[in-house]
């Protein structure tokens, strides 16, 4: 673990029930798909759990993010219904989109959760729109986009920083670097491993966070935040991480040939779920894991109980009034 | 040069240009309210879009007047977003042809924002497009591209061809909810018709009966309409009474009252300012003759492009659209199927033409 523990002790517990939820959530999700109730192809964050963490931790309630189809991590650090995150995974009434967004579409405009999207790096631009709007507002509010390091070679990342940059929008632009688009390894996909490098070119000052360690994001993403803030424009921070999981679905892919289980062996030793957990004491954290266990619970069965969308719900929302 | 359209009569209506009544829509709205503003390459330049953003930059400022990097991509993105935030963006581009750039934000996000979020937000987005024609315009700047977005739940499209509607739809457009494809012609630009001062909207779904007849029903989309109407005088020459509708909007399509139309004259001929397969035209006769539900025979044509890239030299390009001579030899062919071919005596050329040199 490296040394970035937090200063005070409610910020250390809301890190760790946040990283904990996020885990547990994602297990449970794992531990249903089999039943085939959650019929939505699901991209878990486990592993990757920090990054959203560490970001959403220091961002105000009235902060907006973005995100990817890999994005229950994000929408459930940033305060995102988990209920309704539930049922949406469930095709139910009571879903986030009402049964229309499944996993990859998460919304909660209630928590500035704005949609997430199926096609890589497609809702980089669109936060950079908010932010254009929060810019104009004038009230502080800043955006976080996250993304992942396949979106950053779509042309619509180059464009959306040279504009953010440009008319300096308050974005932070949070790239989780997990070294995989899908199967393909960044070898396979970057010239040079110097994203941090790039994205200077456009004159927004970049952070390159290595190990995973959400202190060290949190850091990281409150003084960019605070320069954001200030009128100083975009920042950048790549945040290395590991998906533990397969891309799509529940289970692990270390026998497919792509990667090793040592590459998640070294992940796994600083594991960021145990490790803010062991600098909690006992009764502490076994009161927040209680109650973490008992959210899901209540999430799992509300989905289980809720109605489906009726059959005309179909041609609703198509066009809005 | 007045309009060969026949706009609505109105009150207070001056007459003014496509140009001038689309640039008075948006000044129009942008003092109404402050969400509105204008994006896009070029929209505060000197050129001001071909006139269409005369003025906006020196009275709203950099600010809601927004000059762009080329990147329509991100541009519509951001539009997007802006939108999602309660924003109302026109994102403005010189010619339809460079929408192809943006159609992975408008198609995957703005389309289906609103239905793929659940209601949760809105995309009230207008994106403005020119369609090219004529001195050497050519493969890239000269596409009529609206049915690939007629084709996507969640988008309107519209297309008005007289300066009334111009200005009203424009309008309606930025005020609605819903990304708007907004569809404009070059040759339209110049032509103009009485345009009541202040704000109004044309609603979409509604379209116009400019001409009545009674032998065969003419729809005309975008500026084919404006050779629809010319046709129809040639057409009136050889004893033929055609009946010509302006759609106005592609989606909503008003089917009705081209299917009331049609069933009055038996004979149903769409020409679209676009090619013909999979096209607008296809929908309009598909949805017609759904509507009638076989209730009598219905004679149906569709003319548009000819199926070949649009070349640039002239000596080609006149071959590559339909005009006024064909479409009245088409229209003839269909009302009197067992006379021999007839073409007017006439030269397909449209004042509208004559006027357009260029350079763009």
């Amino acid at each position: 673990m490296s040394g970035n523990v937090p200063a005070d002790p409610e910020t250390l517990a809301r890190v760790y029930r946040s990283l904990r939820l996020i885990r547990r959530t994602e297990e449970e999700i794992a531990s249903i798909y089999p039943s085939d109730k959650i019929k939505s192809p699901v991209h878990l964050s486990i592993g990757q759990e920090s990054v959203s963490v560490g970001v959403c931790d220091i961002l105000d309630a009235s902060d907006v993010i973005s995100a990817t189809y890999r994005g229950h991590a994000a929408y459930l650090a940033k305060g995102g219904d988990l209920k309704q995150m539930m049922a949406e995974l469930y095709g139910k009434a009571t879903g986030c989109a009402a049964g229309k967004a499944g996993s990859m579409h998460l919304v909660d405009m209630g928590a500035n959760v704005l949609g997430m999207s199926a096609v890589v790096g497609t809702t980089i631009p669109v936060a950079a729109g908010y932010a254009f709007a929060l810019q104009r507002e004038g009230k502080g509010r800043i955006a976080a986009s996250f993304f992942g390091d396949g979106a950053t070679e779509e042309g619509v990342f180059s464009e959306t920083l040279n504009f953010a940059s440009l008319h300096k929008l308050p974005i932070l632009f949070v790239c989780e670097n997990n070294g995989f688009a899908i199967h393909s390894p960044t070898s396979n996909r970057w010239a040079t491993e110097a994203l941090c490098e790039r994205v200077r070119t456009y004159g927004i000052e970049t952070q390159e966070l290595a190990d995973g360690d959400v202190f060290a994001i949190r850091e990281a993403a409150g003084q960019a935040a605070q320069v954001i803030r200030g009128g100083g424009g975009p920042q950048f921070i790549e945040c290395k991480t590991y998906r533990w999981r397969e891309h799509v679905g529940p289970g692990e892919d270390y026998d497919d040939g792509y990667r090793t289980r040592d590459e998640l062996e070294a992940w796994q030793a600083r594991d960021q779920v145990a490790a803010t957990g062991a600098m909690l004491d006992d009764a502490e954290r076994q009161a927040i894991d209680d109650e973490v266990e008992g959210l899901i619970a209540e999430a799992v069965d509300f989905a289980e109980q809720s109605p489906w969308p009726e059959p005309e719900e179909l041609y609703s929302h198509v066009f809005a009034d | 040069m007045s309009s060969p359209t026949d706009p609505p009569k109105t009150d207070k209506g001056r007459v003014i240009s496509y140009v001038e009544a689309l640039q008075e829509a948006v000044e129009q709205e942008m003092d109404r309210d402050e969400g509105v503003f204008v994006i896009g390459l070029n929209v505060d330049d000197h050129k001001a879009i071909q006139g269409s953003t005369h003025g906006l930059i020196d009275k709203f400022g950099p600010g809601r007047v927004i000059d762009t990097p080329l990147s329509e991509d991100a541009v519509t993105g951001i539009a997007i977003g802006a939108a999602m935030s309660g924003m109302r963006p026109i994102h403005v581009h010189i010619r339809m042809d460079f929408l192809l750039l943006c159609m992975n934000q408008l198609i995957n996000m703005g389309a289906k924002a609103h239905y793929m979020y659940g209601g949760q937000v809105k995309v009230p987005l207008v994106m403005r497009s020119i369609i090219g024609k004529s001195w050497g315009q050519g493969a890239q700047h000269s596409q009529g591209l609206h049915a690939m977005f007629m084709h996507v739940p969640g988008l309107k499209v519209v297309a008005p061809t007289n300066a009334h509607d111009a200005k009203g739809c424009l309008i309606a457009a930025i005020r609605d909810n819903n990304p708007v494809v907004f569809v404009e012609h070059r040759l339209l630009y110049s032509t103009d018709a009485p345009v009541p001062e202040d704000p109004y909207t044309v609603d979409f779904g509604k379209a116009r009966v400019v001409g009545e007849g009674t032998d065969i029903t003419l729809v005309g989309i975008s500026y084919m309409l404006v050779e629809c109407l010319a046709a129809r005088e040639l057409l009136a020459e050889a004893g033929i009474s055609a009946a010509v509708i302006d759609p106005v909007s592609l989606l909503p399509l008003d089917v009705d009252t081209i299917t009331e139309s049609a069933g009055r004259t038996g004979r149903l001929l769409v020409v679209d300012n676009a090619w013909v397969t999979c096209g607008a035209g296809a929908e309009i006769v598909a949805a017609v003759c759904e509507r009638r539900e076989g209730a009598s025979p219905l004679a149906v044509g569709r003319m548009g492009y000819a199926p070949t890239t649009c070349p640039t030299t002239p000596a080609l390009e006149k071959y590559f659209y339909p005009n006024a001579v064909t479409i009245a030899s088409k229209a003839h062919s269909m009302v009197r199927p067992d006379e021999p071919e007839w073409a007017p005596d006439a030269e397909p050329t449209l004042p509208h033409e004559a006027v357009f040199r260029g350079p763009f």
